[in-house]
């Protein structure tokens, strides 16, 4: 048996303002999402969040890094979500959509989730961004499903993609 | 479907220690990855540095580039001719007590003996002094890779529970 496996993959037949992921097997010793999106958010970009269990509780601290290509700036927020990345919005180049990976080690356990992402938005045009972001979601629960979710109250758009992974130690 | 991404050897430490190795690391890889979640006993600081030594090799031939963020600055460093390489932050005791933090390495052709070996590490330990790492290593062997070490830089140990996973990558 592959230690590497795909759960599941989600790919968007219509407008969706969030992905949830739900039942996920407790057979693993870590998680990976790799999200492919864009977003009707009426810009260049917006944010992507990410939310355990359907825990909406402000109990997500997160630290952001991000260069735009022309600066690099880090921010911190406590929220009733993680931002691990970016979409690409609608006024971005079209057809193109962001990429976000997620690694969330040891979700089944009894310690508080940690949570690291990579994101890129890059569109062949002026605004992009690169993301890295370290998060924590403040819980000892076990993670049995999990949402991303368009984090500018608009939709995630037809053909955006989520593939769910499960990872196996030794 | 042949596997691509096997598990070489897990530690998940019954008790505290102030590193950890891997060794007789199996030569029929492409790449390395090392996955750790874990917290170290210092306390004069939330955080500290990870670092790695590949084949025991304490001589001055590790170099580093990193970029680092605390959720309000953002700084980068390099170093060269170390006798050891730093490739990510952990937490420690006086870190939250539920609170592990998160760092993996990659190691690229290992076991290519015509090039020297370079690393590229990611580091969430959110909270901390240094949240957000991303670190670029070289260890100037030409030796393929057979052991490694990880070792707190202040430790002085791992505390229990933390957990150390080797995956080995296969190219196509």
């Amino acid at each position: 048996m592959a230690t590497y496996e795909l759960i599941e993959t989600i790919t968007l037949g219509s407008n969706a303002a969030s992905v949830t992921f739900s039942d996920i097997p407790q057979t693993y010793t870590d998680l990976k999402i790799v999200i492919s999106v864009r977003s009707t958010y009426a810009s260049t970009s917006g944010i992507l969040w990410l939310r355990f269990n359907g825990d909406s509780g402000v109990n997500y601290p997160f630290r952001r890094l991000e260069g735009s290509g022309s600066a690099v700036s880090s921010n911190a927020a406590t929220a009733g979500q993680i931002g691990i990345g970016r979409t690409t919005g609608s006024t971005a180049t079209a057809n193109t959509f962001s990429n976000t990976e997620v690694y969330i080690p040891n979700y089944t356990g009894s310690t508080y989730k940690s949570v690291s992402s990579t994101a890129a938005s890059e569109n062949n045009a002026v605004a992009a961004q690169i993301t890295a972001t370290a998060g924590l979601w403040n819980n000892t629960s076990a993670i049995t499903s999990l949402s991303v979710l368009d984090g500018e109250s608009s939709n995630l758009v037809t053909n955006s993609s989520f593939s769910l992974y499960g990872i196996k130690k030794a | 479907m042949a596997r691509t991404y096997e598990p070489i050897a897990s530690q998940t430490l019954g008790s505290a220690v102030s590193s950890v190795t891997f060794s007789d690391i199996p030569q029929t890889y492409t790449d390395l990855v090392l996955v750790s979640i874990g917290r170290t006993s210092r306390t004069a600081s939330a955080d500290e540095a990870l670092n790695f030594r590949f084949n025991s090799d304490s001589g001055s031939n590790y170099s580093l580039t990193n970029l680092i963020a605390n959720g309000s600055s953002v700084i980068s460093q390099r170093a060269s001719n170390l006798t050891s390489a730093e490739w990510g932050r952990m937490n420690t005791s006086s870190s939250s007590n539920t609170t592990f933090s998160y760092a993996t390495l990659n190691i690229f052709s290992y076991s290519n003996t015509s090039i020297y070996k370079t690393t590229l590490s990611e580091t969430s330990a959110n909270q901390e002094n240094y949240g957000i790492a991303r670190y670029a290593s070289l260890w100037k062997s030409t030796s393929a890779v057979t052991s490694f070490t990880i070792l707190p830089v202040l430790g002085p140990n791992f505390v229990t529970g933390s957990t150390f996973s080797l995956y080995g990558i296969k190219a196509a």
